[in-house]
Order: structure tokens, then C-alpha cells, then sequence
């Protein structure tokens, strides 16, 4: 038995080990705000936090899942209020959406990290996290803005 | 989990809409509308079934058109909010169903504001004169005296107001206005139009609550993943499935058959693993064994293609336009440039991959979609299960991203498909490998470029040919010419050269061709705007100033317009004064011609109309050591007409120069024995942050003309804008897409 919390709560999982944590989050416990991009971590689009950090959920396995803490998007806060989403709203990032909160969870771990990262050190991070509509400029000033909202 | 559900259309208006609403449109067309029957008489256009207004204020708004990044789902229904002096606060947007009763609903071609923005104010206004008249009516005063703030009648000589949802069931009761009645604001009374609206669905999008076609479900359905033929137009011989029923949560395997030709948006066929989630149906996937028949599209490869297509653009091919006389002005000799230019074929590669989920419940399919058109979802199910279309009810999603590709909803047909076979909902799910190798490409094309330059520089004669397969292709197996992408920057040269002619050569299609953002503008405007500067090069003059040159004097330039584009050709003529000022406004905003160029450094310019919109684009570039390119600032000025939300058009833009980045730098498809190569981010590059343009600057021109595109406009002129810089810094000339088949050191 798999044991583990996700936004707070205990969860466990006894099926296949092997299963990706995306899958379980989306198709078995319904949390879709993770979306699925690529499967296999070249996206981002399903990045979700694991004991604080940032991971791609499609290649963390529900096996390493066991005994750690995953928060998602909805886990970040439901009405919108943390700094980054709060940036994200002021600068309208967003044009389809659908990166978006894999984008949101890799700010906010980089932030977590790193109080004021320079541009090229958001660029270092950020970049693993595609956006086909190409918002890559108001990703990084939202990173910027929240940066100042956390200091 | 499923907010989806909970808008059904008959909850909408018998839920939504309580006793006392004002529904405008229920009394103009037939209320089963509101309610998706299908029984009621076809209306071909009827603007009225868009808005409702609840006695508690709450105003509802139908977006027809489907909602995918660009931002119209928001931009229509405030054109409606402002023309009704709503609250936006109070305004709710349901999204339309698949019915031609909305009009048209293939959210393509840039055009869901230039199409709708008339009947949206026309809306809006007709409402808001019969609130105010009852309100008078109440009142006992003339509606002249009343004017209206949002959400409320007001009547200032007597200091009262009245709410619009307090109006709204006497307001259900008064006649309907002539439309000459109906006074439109002017613009200077706008409250939302032209101003920065957040899109509706940002704060769910930046919670996750936002619902995309990945994230509908529906009670007791299964999960699909399908194994597709390799190669387009292969058939089953045999599978085995035996391993693939033994992965847990692996239920059954079904097929799908082929598609008849042409093969539209029908499936390709398969098979299909039948899961419990999404994992266990791609599993079961990779453990099938399927042996393929024959297809004569095996022969394909696109590295020979490639030969073909460029011989093809060296010979004479169909005159799509000519004026003067080209052969007797090259004849009279000048200096003659000529070059050739090729694109690949590319992937649309939406964040979203294809996705859908159907029933098939007594003989009709409801489907929840990420569609860019839903009519044509019912168009496309009904053809292939042999239904009736109106028994096909298509709710729309948000689309995360669709370019293009979701125009065709071939997955929603399959789930259809498979739903019928398995008597419950299911839920077909695309991997990013099946998207990136079943897509509908946006073609590969070669074009062949030749001008004679006189004594003063400027050409004295300008041939162009381009070739590749249509997008017709898809829809007619013997399509061979692109007569609908002429129109994409190819018929409507804007330059002022006496002796020009434009042709389109044949080429043939083995592998499904479709629209893709921006679609033959792409390798059009490269072509074109890449040759204008090897012209400025050659004559030894500013490409700046070479450019204005060529587009010559103000003036409408004289087109060949088809019937059904009369009317277009009338509000929206080619107006090269239009051109000339997006160029200026870029070489000022750029500082062009004050830094020079070189050493691996440079600035080019390219400047395009596309979807009536046009667009000056200035790219600057840094080429280090490596021959890697880097993209410090571009430069977009924009003229489309009115524009309703300004801030979206340059988020718009800043995104058009990155998608257009991927594919000036990195992308490209190739196939090999009619089976494509790439398959996922790995290999199939776009861009990442890391190489995005840095900063993108645009600026929008104020203007009072018809509303244009913003869509795809700021695509084109990219590339050759990115090439003409490298140019520039480096001497080397782009002629082939992706630069990264280009050394450059």
C-alpha cells in the first residue's frame, strides 16, 4: 500500500507502482488542473510540487510517491491568491491556458528557492516548461512581479 | 471534478433563466434552441439567440465561437456587454453548442470579430433600447430622457434608476425595434471595447479550474488510446492483442475502419485499446501487434519530394496573376536575381494534444469537445455512423491551443465511433506522439523567385511560383493546385512593379494536409520578404527604404476579387498607405539604420498583410561564436482596423513571434517511406524561453476601420524579418526553413 498526501490529505494506492503520478492525479483522484503535455517530462505541463519541489508528475512513478507530499495547482490556492497566481492575473499571462499551471507550479518552486531570480536564471528554469501560444515574455515579468509581492 | 456537466443547455434555460427572464431571442427564433432540441426550422443567421438577462441582473451571454487562446470567447460577448451597458461584473458566458443556427462556428481564419462584431453591437443595442423604453414606460416618461450606466435605466431629470433585472420581464413583453431604430453607441461611449479586458476564463485558468477537452468526462465512461496506420491509408491485416490484455486496467480491443477518400475528417482507423484510465489504454497500446497492409503513400518521402516540388517550381505553372507583361520585361534584360525557397512540413503540437468524449446512446451522439468547430464535429460523426447531423450535439471546451488542427475533429468522431460498439461514454485520448504523426500538416512548399532590376534598382519585373500540396487535398483526392491559398499572400503581391505574375504549380498530397496558423502566408511571405531584401542587397540600397519602395505610392491596389468576396474587397480594400505606416512606425519604434549592422549582429525587416491585418515586423538578432541565434527585441506594428481589446492583441503578437520563432529556428517534420519521423518534444523542437524572443514590442494603431484579424497576422512576417536579420549580421541568406539546416558558421 502506497501512502501519501496530496494538497494535505492522506491518500493511498495499491494499484500498479509503476502508474504515473499525472495519471493518478487526473483519471483516478480528479485533481485535472495537472494537464498532460508530452509524458515524458519535455513539457512541463504536468509539473506539481513533490515535498516542495517541482516535478513532472507524468514521469514521477506512484511508487516514488510513496511516504512524500504533493501539492497541485488546486492545492496552491483555490481562489487565486497566492503571489504567483495573483502576477499572473495582473499581467494577463495566459492566451489558451492549458501550460499555465504547470508554468504557475514552476514559478512558484523557483520563487521558493530563489527571492529574486534574474532573468537568466528564470530563463534556466522556466525553460523546461513549453507554451505553444508563446507567453514566454509575460511569464517572466509575472515572475518578476511576484518576486517583488514575496520580498 | 466535472464542472462541464453542470451547463447543459436544458439546465441553462430551465435553470439559469428563472421565471421573469428576458430572453431576447427566445421570442425571435425558436426557444428549443436555448434547450439543443434540433426539431425546430433552420434559421440560417439569427444574432438575437445570443443574450439573456435573469430578473436578478445576471446577464448571459452565448459565445458561438470556440475559445482556443486568442481570446474571442471574452472579445464578442463584450462587444455584446457594451452595447447593452452591462455590468461585465454580472455577466456569465455560456458556450454555444454546434448549431448553424449561431451562424458559423469554425473559429479559423482570424475572423470571429470581423464577422461578428457588427451583429454583437447590433445585439447589445436592441436590447438595451427595450429596457430603457420600459423603464419609461414605468415611469411615464419619454425614453429620450432615459439614458442607462451599467446594469440600470437611468432618468436624471427625476434622479431615478431602475435595474436592468428588475426591467427585464417588461422589457420580454415590448416589440422588438427595426434595426433602424436601434441607436448604436458612438465610440467614444464605449466602456469595454478598446479598453484592457482580462480574459473571462483567467481566474480559472490560473486555479485550474478552467475545463479543457482533456479534462471533460462523463459518468461510466472508459478510456481509448488507438494505434493509428503508420502510414496514411493503411489497413488492418492482423493484430494480436494477447499482451495487451494482460496490463491491468486493460478492458477489450476494438477496431475502427478506414476512411473512405478523400479522407476529410473521417478516423484513419485502428485499432483501439479500451481501458480504465488513460495509462492503462497507453500501455496496452505498446504491447498490440498489428500488421499493416500496403498504402500507395509509402512511397513517400519528403527528402525526394522536395526535389520534385522545386523542379516543378522551376516550369511554367497556372497564372494566378499577371500584370504587364513579366517574359517581354525580363527580355529587355536589367540585372537578373532569381532564388528558391523551401518550407517543411510542421505539427501543430497544441499544448492540448486531440482529445474528445462521446456517447452514442439511441441512434444520436452527445460529445464534449475541444473543438474549433463544432458543426463540423456533427457534420463529420453524422457522415461516418450515418446519422443525421442534428442528432449530434457537440458541446464545445476551451481549447488548449488549436492552430488549426482543431478544425478537424476526427477524435471526436472516434470516440463516437467506439462508443457505439461499447454501449457506455468514452473518453479517446491522443499521446503527444499521436498527435505530432497523425496531424493534418501545414505543407510543404518550394517556391522559385525571379525579378530584373533596372538602373534605378527597382525591379522592372517580378516573377514568383509556388508550389505544394493543397489543403484541397483533404477534401479531393485529385486536388493538385492550391486555388484556395492563392489568396494567402500570393495573388495579392502589394508592390508597385509594372510587369509581375504570380503562379501555383501541381503537387500531390501523401499525407493529410490541413490549415495551420497563419497556413500559405507562412512560406508565402518568406519567400517574398526574404527575395525584397536579396533585391534591397542587390541594388545596394537600405532594406527600409527598398521596402517602402517597392509598396510604392498610397493607393488601393487593383485585385482580382471571386463573387462571395466582393463585399470583403469593398471594406476592407488593399490599402498600401496602411502598409507604408505599420513599416514606418516599426524602422522609428526600432531605431533602424542607427546601429549598424554585421559582426553578428543585425536588424531585418519584412512587412506583411494577412486576414486583412497589416503587420511591419522588425527582428533583431545576435549571432554568437556558435552560429546560435538569439533574438534580443522585435519590433510589430499592427493596423487591423478597430480592435476590441488591445491588450490581447499584443499578447497576440508577442506570441505570434514565438510560435513563429519555433519555426524560422527549429521545427520541422519529415516522413520517410510515407511514415513520419518525429514523434515528441525531443525531436520536434519549438521554442523555449531560453531562445524566445526576449522582448517583443508592439504597438497597436489606433484606427476606426472594420475590425481585421489578430489571430494569425503577426506569424508571417516573422521568419523572413528573423532571416533578413542573420543576413544582416552575418552575409548568410536563409533559403530553406528551419535555420537550423542553415550553417551559419
Amino acid at each position: 500500500m502506497i501512502r501519501f498526501k496530496v494538497n494535505g490529505t492522506e491518500r493511498t494506492y495499491d494499484g500498479d507502482p509503476q502508474m504515473p503520478l499525472l495519471w493518478y492525479l487526473r483519471d483516478i483522484a480528479g485533481f485535472t488542473g495537472t494537464k498532460f503535455g508530452c509524458g515524458m517530462a519535455l513539457c512541463g505541463a504536468c509539473t506539481v510540487h513533490q515535498n516542495g519541489d517541482a516535478v513532472r508528475s507524468c514521469s514521477v512513478s506512484m511508487g516514488e510517491v510513496d511516504g512524500t507530499s504533493i501539492t497541485t495547482i488546486e492545492g496552491l490556492s483555490t481562489k487565486g491568491l497566492h503571489p504567483v497566481q495573483k502576477a499572473w492575473m495582473e499581467i494577463k499571462v495566459p492566451q489558451c491556458g492549458y501550460c499555465q499551471t504547470g508554468q504557475i507550479m514552476q514559478a512558484v518552486a523557483l520563487l521558493n528557492q530563489n527571492h529574486n531570480p534574474s532573468d537568466q536564471e528564470i530563463d534556466a528554469v522556466m525553460s523546461g516548461n513549453l507554451c505553444r501560444c508563446g507567453t514566454y515574455q509575460r511569464i517572466r515579468a509575472a515572475i518578476h512581479q511576484a518576486a517583488k509581492e514575496l520580498a | 471534478m466535472n464542472n462541464i456537466q453542470n451547463v447543459s443547455r436544458r439546465r441553462f434555460l430551465k435553470g439559469s433563466f428563472v421565471a421573469g427572464t428576458f430572453v431576447l431571442g427566445a421570442r425571435l427564433v425558436p426557444e428549443p434552441l436555448w434547450a439543443a432540441a434540433s426539431s425546430a426550422a433552420p434559421v440560417v443567421f439569427q444574432p438575437d439567440i445570443f443574450l439573456g438577462i435573469a430578473s436578478d441582473g445576471t446577464v448571459t451571454i452565448v459565445a458561438h465561437r470556440s475559445e482556443m487562446g486568442c481570446g474571442s470567447r471574452t472579445a464578442l460577448p463584450l462587444v455584446v456587454a457594451d452595447e447593452l451597458d452591462a455590468d461585465w461584473s454580472k455577466v456569465k458566458i455560456d458556450q454555444a453548442i454546434g448549431d448553424p443556427r449561431y451562424g458559423d462556428q469554425d473559429t479559423d481564419g482570424s475572423h470571429s470579430v470581423r464577422s461578428y462584431f457588427d451583429q454583437m453591437r447590433q445585439i447589445g443595442a436592441t436590447a438595451r433600447v427595450m429596457l430603457i423604453t420600459a423603464a419609461a414606460k414605468q415611469w411615464g416618461v419619454s425614453g429620450k430622457e432615459c439614458t442607462t450606466e451599467p446594469g440600470f435605466v437611468v432618468h436624471k431629470a427625476s434622479a431615478r434608476k431602475l435595474s436592468y433585472g428588475g426591467l427585464a420581464a417588461a422589457a420580454a413583453k415590448l416589440p422588438v425595434p427595426k434595426k433602424e431604430d436601434v441607436l448604436l453607441k458612438k465610440r467614444s461611449e464605449w466602456r469595454y471595447i478598446g479598453k484592457d479586458n482580462a480574459l473571462f476564463d483567467l481566474p480559472d485558468i490560473v486555479t485550474g479550474k478552467a475545463t479543457f477537452g482533456m479534462d471533460a468526462n462523463m459518468p461510466g465512461m472508459v478510456y481509448a488510446s488507438i494505434e493509428h496506420p503508420p502510414v496514411l491509408g493503411q489497413t488492418i491485416k492482423s493484430y494480436d492483442d494477447k499482451e495487451a490484455l494482460k496490463i491491468p486496467g486493460v478492458k477489450q480491443t476494438l477496431t475502427i475502419s478506414p476512411f473512405k477518400p478523400p479522407h476529410q475528417f473521417q478516423p484513419l482507423g485502428g485499432v483501439a485499446v479500451i481501458a480504465d484510465h488513460t495509462w492503462a489504454a497507453f500501455q496496452g497500446r505498446k504491447a498490440l501487434k498489428i500488421d499493416w497492409d500496403a498504402s500507395p503513400n509509402a512511397v513517400y518521402n519528403s527528402d525526394q519530394f522536395r526535389k520534385t516540388l522545386e523542379s516543378t517550381a522551376r516550369q511554367p505553372g497556372k497564372v494566378v496573376r499577371n500584370v504587364g507583361d513579366v517574359d517581354a520585361a525580363f527580355a529587355k534584360g536589367g540585372k537578373i536575381i532569381e532564388a528558391e525557397y523551401y518550407t517543411p512540413h510542421l505539427a501543430h503540437a497544441s499544448m492540448e494534444p486531440p482529445v474528445a468524449v462521446a456517447e452514442y446512446r439511441d441512434g444520436k451522439v452527445l460529445a464534449w469537445a475541444p473543438t474549433q468547430n463544432p458543426q463540423a464535429v456533427q457534420e463529420t460523426i453524422a457522415g461516418v455512423m450515418g446519422i443525421k447531423k442534428e442528432d449530434v450535439t457537440c458541446h464545445v471546451t476551451l481549447l488548449g491551443g488549436g492552430f488549426g488542427r482543431k478544425s478537424k475533429p476526427d477524435q471526436v468522431a472516434e470516440a463516437a465511433v467506439l462508443s457505439k460498439q461499447l454501449g457506455k461514454p468514452v473518453k479517446v485520448v491522443w499521446s503527444r506522439e499521436d498527435d505530432i504523426k497523425f496531424d493534418f500538416f501545414h505543407s510543404v512548399a518550394a517556391m522559385y523567385l525571379k525579378a530584373a532590376i533596372g538602373p534605378d534598382g527597382k525591379p522592372t519585373a517580378w516573377l514568383q511560383r509556388t508550389v505544394y500540396p493543397p489543403i484541397g487535398s483533404t477534401f479531393d483526392v485529385n486536388a493538385k493546385y492550391a486555388d484556395d491559398e492563392m489568396g494567402l499572400g500570393w495573388n495579392n503581391l502589394p508592390f508597385d512593379i509594372p510587369n509581375h505574375r504570380a503562379e501555383n504549380g501541381p503537387a500531390d498530397a501523401h499525407v493529410r494536409i490541413g490549415w495551420f496558423r497563419s497556413v500559405a502566408n507562412i512560406y508565402h511571405a518568406f519567400a517574398i520578404h526574404s527575395f525584397a531584401d536579396e533585391l534591397a542587397n542587390a541594388a545596394n540600397k537600405d532594406s527600409v527604404q527598398y521596402l517602402l519602395e517597392l509598396i510604392g505610392p498610397p493607393r488601393r491596389v487593383p485585385l482580382e476579387y471571386k463573387p462571395e468576396e466582393q463585399d470583403e474587397a469593398k471594406r476592407y480594400p488593399l490599402d498600401t498607405a496602411r502598409l507604408r505606416r505599420v513599416v514606418e512606425i516599426v524602422a522609428e519604434k526600432s531605431g533602424w539604420g542607427k546601429r549598424p549592422s554585421g559582426k553578428g549582429h543585425g536588424f531585418g525587416i519584412a512587412a506583411h498583410r494577412s486576414f486583412l491585418t497589416y503587420v511591419a515586423t522588425v527582428v533583431e538578432v545576435e549571432v554568437d561564436g556558435d552560429g546560435q541565434v538569439q533574438i534580443p527585441n522585435v519590433w510589430t506594428a499592427v493596423d487591423a482596423g478597430t480592435v476590441v481589446a488591445p491588450d490581447n492583441v499584443r499578447n497576440q503578437f508577442e506570441g505570434a513571434a514565438n510560435f513563429a520563432a519555433s519555426l524560422a529556428l527549429l521545427s520541422e517534420i519529415t516522413v520517410t517511406n510515407g511514415v513520419v519521423n518525429q514523434g515528441n518534444f525531443g525531436d520536434y523542437k519549438l521554442i523555449r524561453m531560453d531562445r524566445a524572443a526576449r522582448h517583443t514590442h508592439v504597438y497597436v494603431v489606433e484606427s476606426d476601420a472594420p475590425p481585421a484579424g489578430v489571430g494569425e497576422p503577426g506569424v508571417p512576417p516573422f521568419a523572413p524579418a528573423l532571416y533578413n536579420a542573420v543576413y544582416a549580421a552575418t552575409g548568410k541568406r536563409i533559403r530553406e526553413m528551419p535555420l537550423s539546416k542553415t550553417k551559419l558558421v
